[in-house]
C-alpha cells in the first residue's frame, strides 16, 4: 500500500533531485485554490455535499491521470491515525488545517510526491506542486496545466470581476500562493535578513520563518511568498517573487563570501562544532538540531565537508520532527524520549554516510 | 411609503440588496425587517477575535439607511440567498460560504479587498476556459482598443482601419453570444 511509502521515507523522491541554485533555494511551490461553483464552500457545506465532492475525486482519478503524474493515491483523512497525519504535515504533503478536518477531507498524492491535490480543505480544491531548487516558472506552468485538466471536469467558481472565488478574501483572484523555501544562514547570522524584510513586504511579498507566521526561522530556513492574489496576473506575481529571490540569493552569496573572508576560521570552527554535536550528542532538542543541521549544510555548500549530500538538511529536518520520530519508533514518545531518539537517529544517519 | 411586505405599517427600513449582480430596493417596516432577517438588534457588538475579521469591522453597513426617528441604533442583516450566510457572520469569521456570497456582499467588498490586496479590487489573472465565458474575447477587445488608440496617435491609419475591423467583428461575436445566452 502506497500510504506506507509516504510514511517511510523522510524526503520525497522529487527532493533528491538537485534544482537550479539549490545551494540556497531548497524548493519552489505553487498552490492554487479552486472551488466548485455549484456547491457551498467547505467552511459551511454539509457533510453530504463534502462527501459528494470527495466521491467525485475518488472516481475521476480512478478513470484518468494527469500526464507523468499517474497513479495518484487518494488518502482519506478519516482513515489515518493522528501520527500518520502528522507525518504528512511534516512532509508538507497536507496542510495542518486539512489534518484537523478529518471528515470528508482527503488528499491526492502523486507517486513522486511532487503534486498533491487537497480536497475539502478551506476550499474544495487546493492544488499544490513542488519543484526542487529555484524553478517557480516551471512550477507555475505545470500547476496551470493541471488546473486546466481539472477545469475540463469541474465547473469552477469564477467571477469576471473577482476572479477565482475562494472561501477567504485573502486568496480571491488568482487563488495562487507562490512560495520559495530558502536557506539563508549568512543573512541570518549577520542580521541582514531583518533589515531586508520591510522592503520585501512593500512589494506585496512576505518573509516567514519555516514554522509559520511571526515565528523565528528554525534552521535559518525562510519562506518567501506572495501576499497579494488580486489585481495582478499569475506571471506578474511570479516575476516579482523571482526578482526578490534572485536578489536574496545574490546577497546570501555575498554575505557568505564576506564571512569567509572576514572570519573564515570562526566560521569553520562553528561548522565543525555543530557537526561534532550532531555526530556525538545523546540528547538533542529540535531547535539545537535545526541550528546544527543548518551549519552542517552551510559547511557542505562552502566545501568544508564533502562526503555528505546536501539533501541531509531537508531530510533530517523532516525526520527529526515529532511525527516522524514517533512513526519511526512505532510508539508515542514523551518530549524527553524524543530528544534521545532524535540524537540517536541523527548519529545513525551520519554514520551511514561515513561508511559509504 | 407603505411596507412592501405587510402593506399595513409604514416602511421605515430602506435597504439595497445585490443578488446575482441585480440590485433590489427593499422598503419594509421594522417588524417585517426583523421577521425577514434583514435586520436584527444588538448585533453590532460581535466579538472580533482575529486580525482578519478586524478588517471588516471598520466598514460599517452603509447600504442601510434608517429613516426612523427612534433613538436606538439598528443594523441590517444582508444574507446570502444561496448559503444563508449573513454579513455579520462573514465579518466575524472572515470567510465566505459560497460563490454567491461575493455578489450578495459585493457593495461592501471593495474596501476589504483593497486593504488585503494593496488597493486592488478586480481580477487580472488567468481566465478559466469554460467558466470564463466570453471574458477571453472581452480582454482581446480591450487590447485591440488600446492598440487602435495608439495607431491613431501615431497616424498609422491604414493599420488602424484593420484593427477597427477586428474590433467590429469581435463586438458582433460578443453580441451574438450574449443574445444566444438569453
Ligand atoms: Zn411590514
Ligand atoms: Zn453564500
Amino acid at each position: 500500500m502506497s500510504l506506507q511509502q509516504f510514511m517511510n521515507e523522510a524526503i520525497s523522491p522529487w527532493m533528491k533531485q538537485e534544482g537550479p541554485d539549490s545551494d540556497i533555494v531548497m524548493s519552489s511551490r505553487i498552490r492554487l485554490a479552486r472551488n466548485f461553483s455549484q456547491h457551498p464552500f467547505p467552511t459551511v457545506a454539509s457533510e453530504e455535499t463534502l462527501e459528494k465532492i470527495l466521491e467525485f475525486f475518488n472516481e475521476e482519478f480512478k478513470r484518468q491521470s494527469f500526464r507523468d503524474y499517474d497513479n495518484f493515491e487518494l488518502v482519506k483523512m478519516k482513515e489515518l491515525q493522528p501520527v500518520e497525519k502528522r507525518v504528512l504535515v511534516e512532509k508538507h504533503l497536507i496542510s495542518p488545517h486539512l489534518a484537523e478536518k478529518s471528515d470528508q477531507s482527503a488528499t491526492l498524492i502523486s507517486q513522486n510526491e511532487q503534486v498533491s491535490v487537497m480536497v475539502n480543505e478551506e476550499d474544495h480544491i487546493r492544488i499544490q506542486l513542488y519543484f526542487p531548487g529555484f524553478q517557480l516558472d516551471r512550477a507555475l506552468e505545470q500547476a496551470s496545466q493541471l488546473d486546466d485538466w481539472l477545469e475540463e471536469k469541474i465547473d469552477y467558481a469564477f467571477d469576471e470581476k473577482r476572479g477565482y472565488l475562494t472561501a477567504c478574501p485573502t486568496n480571491v483572484g488568482t487563488g495562487m500562493r507562490a512560495s520559495v523555501m530558502m536557506h539563508l544562514p549568512a543573512l541570518s547570522m549577520t542580521q541582514q535578513i531583518n533589515r531586508m524584510t520591510p522592503a520585501i513586504n512593500q512589494l506585496g511579498l512576505v518573509v516567514r520563518g519555516i514554522y509559520g507566521e511571526g515565528s523565528e526561522a528554525v534552521g535559518n530556513i525562510y519562506q518567501i511568498s506572495n501576499q497579494i492574489t488580486l489585481g495582478k496576473s499569475e506571471q506578474d506575481i511570479v516575476e516579482d517573487l523571482h526578482s526578490v529571490v534572485k536578489q536574496l540569493i545574490d546577497q546570501e552569496r555575498k554575505a557568505r563570501d564576506a564571512l569567509m573572508n572576514r572570519s573564515g576560521i570562526q566560521l569553520e570552527d562553528r561548522i565543525f562544532r555543530s557537526y561534532g554535536v550532531l555526530k556525538h550528542s545523546r540528547i538533542i532538542e529540535s531547535k539545537e538540531a535545526a541550528k546544527c543541521l543548518s551549519d552542517l549544510r552551510l559547511g557542505i555548500d562552502l566545501g568544508f565537508i564533502d562526503h555528505i549530500p546536501k539533501t541531509i538538511l531537508n531530510e533530517l529536518m523532516i525526520l527529526t520532527q515529532p511525527g516522524f520520530l514517533q512513526q519511526y519508533a512505532k510508539t508515542t514518545l514523551s518530549p524527553d524520549e524524543r530528544d534521545i531518539r532524535r540524537a540517536s537517529l541523527i548519529r545513525e544517519r551520519l554514520q551511514l554516510e561515513n561508511e559509504e | 411609503m407603505e411596507c412592501q411586505n405587510c402593506h399595513q405599517r409604514q416602511a421605515t427600513v430602506h435597504l439595497t440588496q445585490v443578488i446575482n449582480g441585480q440590485k433590489t430596493e427593499i422598503h419594509v417596516c421594522e417588524q417585517c425587517a426583523k421577521d425577514k432577517g434583514y435586520m436584527s438588534y444588538g448585533e453590532e457588538n460581535f466579538t472580533l477575535n482575529d486580525l482578519l475579521s478586524g478588517l471588516f469591522h471598520t466598514e460599517s453597513p452603509s447600504t442601510f439607511s434608517n429613516k426612523s426617528t427612534q433613538p436606538y441604533k439598528k443594523s441590517t442583516q444582508l444574507k446570502c440567498p444561496t448559503c444563508g450566510l449573513t454579513y455579520q457572520e462573514f465579518a466575524r469569521t472572515g470567510k465566505f460560504g459560497c460563490a454567491t456570497c461575493y455578489q450578495t456582499f459585493d457593495e461592501k467588498l471593495n474596501p476589504i479587498l483593497r486593504r488585503v490586496h494593496s488597493g486592488n479590487t478586480t481580477h487580472d489573472g488567468k481566465i478559466p476556459k469554460r467558466e470564463g465565458g466570453n471574458l477571453h474575447m472581452k480582454r482581446e477587445l480591450d487590447d485591440y482598443k488600446s492598440k487602435l488608440r495608439q495607431l491613431i496617435e501615431q497616424e498609422e491609419f491604414e493599420e488602424a482601419a484593420k484593427v477597427r475591423d477586428k474590433i467590429k467583428s469581435l463586438q458582433s461575436q460578443l453580441h451574438e453570444g450574449e443574445d444566444g445566452e438569453q
